[in-house]
């Protein structure tokens, strides 16, 4: 997951997360580009244009050769888009034929199987870390994915939590049906329980995750709980590839409640933000210790609960952990 | 496997990184002198040291079993054919019956399928369409009517066994006078070999696409570029790369980091040595065996004639080097003089070799030539001939993404990873007259297919997409395909060496079947890398329906490939006969890559009743699904 474009910057990124979300769910990669607007509609161009040859205007401006005309490949669309109506059936050349049945096929014997149809398993630890702060009240932090399923249908687990002087101070446990949707997006749809201090909070929750362009991974999820509780939580990451195995991540994180929730320090709008960097080396792909630090804060009524209990509402913290799947 | 010591001793801790790249000098199949094809083959002595036995006759007796290796200094288990790897070579004279009974000593299901032979279906050894498989303990009967000659090769069908140790090479003799002369024969078959089961492999592709690819571009290279190019242009470069989410340097989805490339079964420092007297015309029969790795392949200070490819003869052409993928073979004529060549093959991503050697006698070595660099693909191999016009088609011309600088401008081509084309000054198109050629180039292109739509008498080149390749299955399509099959591919382009094409593949006994094509199929080869997910039409293998070719019609197969990667097509029990983007007649060919963004057409008589596997021919690729079930009736 690479990159190396070095040049965006994280604050951009944080603004430009929602809305390159938001568009995602359109099913459209490409509208969250500059000059998307005034191509939105590409995909629908594509339906008109004939289909046996999109280019036909150009046989006829052959002799010709004016080159504007020519130029004007309106149509074309190499990543996501919508089949146009009279795009190629891909059962086109079965004559009614299917696997492993009908002329030929030998008697008892099961159809072929391939990995397209087995499932896969794999468990993600993005963040398993000490977290250090100037005022001493460490903490430890976990941020785990494990999922289970085919290409294109995961049963998706998520948690993340603090635990600090041996108690759970806050977690987030969600189970999700992930649903790939487009090319680099999948759908979540699912439950999210929260526990730690306060009461125990439930949400059902339903949001994208996914590969923007320039390789941001980026999640956004919506939450409805009891009680007409909303809540949303974007995350976005980058990878930059300082050599092979030295990798930058930066990486924010926002969290946004639509009602105070006093009982678990929770006001209403702009809760939480994190803005971080990682620094890891990939010992392989899959075991990569890392140190960092993130500055995170509480905004609004959020930070007023975090004064109230003798907190601060914004701090640096340095971390250390390792980075792990397998 | 003879003269190998069966005592290899695992280093300690911490295996270095050269002797896993070079292998085990005398890694291989540790106890492999158990048959008694083996103990006498060991008794032959040094000077094929490596090389399969040879069985030969009409009966064949092959059991398949697990055997231990060490080829990198890390015990293995590989799967073999009578305990050796490669497997025998079998030796087979056309117009005879042969009988193979395949007896199966593994506690899974085994298969051997004859690759490029000519057979009844279920003599074709792939489980679930032409059989049950051979289940463990059961023995197997192949029998058939061998009816061509030249080289092949053979291996197992089921599961990884292929990429375990399962294949080896099958020779033909013609039933008339050999047509190829050569005064010595040697087999030579590249694969390559992974420490990690196999399927394990698979599932970290399925967690990260990239997992094996250490070639990625990097925050340094930037700079790199930067100071040298200058800012606007490093970051052109990376531009569309990093719009579109795809990976420049995605030349293989496995590398050295778990490979061991192997020649004839052995490793690079064990140096398999081929002998000749000076003066000797030497044939090398060459398979490509490998699960994952296309291989480029030469011998430095020797000229290859190329005179028989995929088991066919063909006109002889002479080149420096050639690349070949899994499942394609090779034979050339070369004319040593001096006492040693170095046999390089180099891997595609060019993170590692096969080597071998070819020398007066045993013990001998010539230099082996560093690796090229690894190049990035370019905008051929993303866009087709949408590019391939502007470098005038041309086969070494390949326009780097640096060329698109300032091309941005073409108005209209949105979906592209958006932004990155629009506002183009054609201007900036370094020395290239824009009207002139590229215009030319695609009227050429539009009037082509407007002739084609009279008739089949060329191959249509009008993309057209299946509805499902709008999906998460497929990460990019290519609408104007390159039609052109002069070029030698990514990291051959321009390298100062004369590299075979397909454009230069003539069988002099021209097409089998002299009927024109009754209707065109269409097939899009499709992927999702970041998924890693490979289909054809945007569907994999579980999700589609067999492609049905009436008995005895003659078709057109056109396969379009909408990744960017290359693919080796391999179509069971039929012979694919490549015809030009004009529709003449090239070259009769049982598995033909095709490049990235290249669209490529080729006939099929349909003579060969029964149920037929299609598919990539790199092993992940075809178990992701990129594979179709056909069925001639």
């Amino acid at each position: 997951m690479s990159k190396a474009l070095p040049t965006r910057a994280l604050a951009t990124t944080l603004l430009a997360l929602v809305s390159v979300a938001a568009q995602a769910q359109a099913q459209n990669d490409h509208a969250a580009h500059g000059q998307a607007d005034a191509q939105t509609a590409a995909p629908s161009t594509q339906t008109v244009a004939p289909a046996a040859d999109p280019h036909a205007g150009h046989a006829t401006s052959a002799s010709g050769s004016t080159a504007a005309p020519a130029m004007d490949h309106g149509n074309m669309q190499m990543q996501g888009g919508s089949a146009p109506p009279d795009a190629r059936d891909p059962h086109g050349y079965s004559n009614g034929l299917t696997l492993g049945s009908g002329d030929y096929a030998v008697p008892g014997v099961p159809r072929l199987m391939l990995a397209d149809e087995h499932r896969f398993f794999s468990l993600r630890g993005e963040t398993l870390e000490r977290r250090f702060t100037r005022k001493g009240d460490d903490s430890t932090a976990y941020d785990l994915q494990a999922w289970y399923g085919t290409t294109y249908n995961k049963a998706v687990v998520k948690a993340e939590g603090d635990i600090a002087k041996g108690k759970l101070e806050e977690s987030r446990t969600e189970l999700l049906w992930g649903h790939a949707v487009a090319q680099y997006w999948d759908t979540q749809l699912g439950v999210r329980v929260d526990n730690g201090e306060g009461p125990s909070r439930q949400w059902l929750a339903f949001g994208i995750q996914g590969l923007a362009p320039y390789w941001f991974e980026l999640e956004a999820t919506g939450y409805v709980g009891s009680g007409g509780r909303t809540a949303l939580r974007v995350e976005g990451s980058y990878e930059l590839l300082l050599t092979q195995r030295l990798i930058l991540e930066p990486r924010a994180e926002l969290q946004f409640y639509g009602k105070d929730d006093p009982e678990r320090g929770i006001g209403k709008g702009l809760a939480e933000a994190s803005a971080g960097l990682r620094l890891r080396y990939e010992f392989s792909r899959q075991f990569a210790p890392y140190i960092g630090v993130e500055r995170a804060g509480s905004f609004g009524r959020t930070a007023d609960y975090v004064r109230a209990e003798g907190g601060r509402a914004q701090q640096t913290r340095w971390v250390a952990g390792v980075r792990f799947w397998f | 496997m003879p003269p190998r010591s069966p005592f290899v001793i695992a280093p300690p801790l911490g295996l270095s990184r050269r002797r896993f790249v070079q292998g085990l000098a005398a890694g291989g199949v540790l106890a492999g002198l158990s048959t008694p094809a083996l103990r006498a083959f060991a008794q032959q002595g040094s000077a094929t040291r490596g090389a399969a036995p040879v069985l030969k006759g009409t009966e064949f007796d092959l059991v398949i079993a697990e055997s231990p290796v060490n080829f990198t200094g890390k015990p293995g288990v590989a799967t073999t054919i009578n305990g050796s790897l490669p497997a025998p070579t079998l030796r087979w004279r056309e117009g005879d019956t042969v009988t193979i009974r395949v007896t199966n000593k593994l506690r899974e299901a085994t298969s051997i399928h004859w690759h490029g032979i000519i057979l009844p279906y279920q003599m074709d050894g792939v489980p679930g369409i032409s059989f049950n498989g051979i289940a463990p303990g059961e023995t197997f009967t192949y029998r058939f009517k061998v009816q061509q000659s030249g080289s092949y090769w053979y291996h197992s069908h089921s599961g990884f066994q292929e990429l375990t140790g399962m294949y080896g090479a099958i020779i033909i003799d013609p039933a008339g006078a050999e047509t190829i002369r050569a005064d010595r024969d040697h087999v030579l078959l590249f694969s390559d070999w992974t420490d990690e089961d196999p399927m394990r492999v698979f599932t970290k592709l399925k967690s990260q696409s990239d997992y094996y690819n250490y070639n990625q571009p990097t925050v340094f290279d930037f700079f790199r570029d930067a100071s040298r190019d200058g800012m606007a242009a490093a970051i052109d470069k990376r531009k569309m790369w990093n719009e579109m989410r795809m990976n420049p340097t995605d030349l293989a989805d496995l590398s050295a980091a778990t490979l061991t490339y192997l020649a004839n079964g052995v490793t690079p420092a064990g140096n398999w040595t081929a002998l000749f007297r000076p003066g000797e015309r030497v044939r090398l029969r060459m398979v490509n065996g490998a699960g994952n790795t296309f291989y480029d392949v030469r011998i430095p200070g020797l000229k290859l004639t190329v005179v028989h490819v995929d088991g066919v003869d063909v006109e002889p052409v002479t080149v420096d080097e050639f690349r070949f993928g899994p499942g394609e073979t090779v034979d050339v004529i070369v004319q040593p003089r001096d006492d040693a060549y170095t046999i390089f093959a180099q891997a595609m991503d060019r993170t590692g070799y096969a080597r071998a050697t070819l020398a007066v006698r045993e013990g001998l070595q010539a230099p082996v030539p560093a690796l090229d660099p690894v190049e990035w693909l370019t905008m051929n191999d993303m866009m087709g001939s949408m590019m391939g016009g502007m470098d005038h088609g041309g086969s070494g011309q390949a326009m780097e993404m640096t060329g698109m600088t300032g091309m941005t401008g073409m108005t209209g081509m949105t979906g592209m990873g958006s932004g990155s084309m629009s506002g183009m000054d054609h201007g900036a198109m370094a020395g290239m007259n824009h009207g002139a050629m590229n215009h030319g180039g695609m009227a050429m292109d539009h009037s082509q297919h407007a002739a084609a739509a009279g008739g089949l008498a060329v191959p249509s080149t009008t993309a057209r997409h299946a509805r499902t390749e709008y999906g998460a299955s497929t990460d990019m399509r290519v609408d104007m395909a390159r039609t052109n099959l002069d070029d030698p591919g990514i990291g051959l382009r321009n390298n100062g060496r004369r590299v075979l094409t397909l454009a230069d593949l003539h069988t002099p006994s021209g097409p089998l079947d002299k009927r024109g094509p009754g209707r065109e199929v269409e097939l899009h080869l499709t992927g999702n890398m970041e998924r890693y997910a490979w289909s054809l039409d945007g569907l994999e293998f579980g999700k589609s329906t067999p492609v049905h070719f009436k008995h005895g019609e003659r078709l057109r197969v056109i396969l379009h490939n909408d990744t960017m990667m290359t693919h080796p097509m391999h179509l069971h029990g039929m012979w694919s006969e490549l015809e030009s983007p004009d529709g003449r007649f090239l070259a009769r060919r049982h598995t033909l890559p095709v490049q990235p963004a290249q669209r490529i057409s080729f006939l099929v008589t349909a003579d060969a009743l029964g149920r037929w596997a299609w598919h990539c021919h790199l092993m992940f690729h075809m178990d992701a699904g990129m594979f179709r079930e056909v069925v001639v009736s």
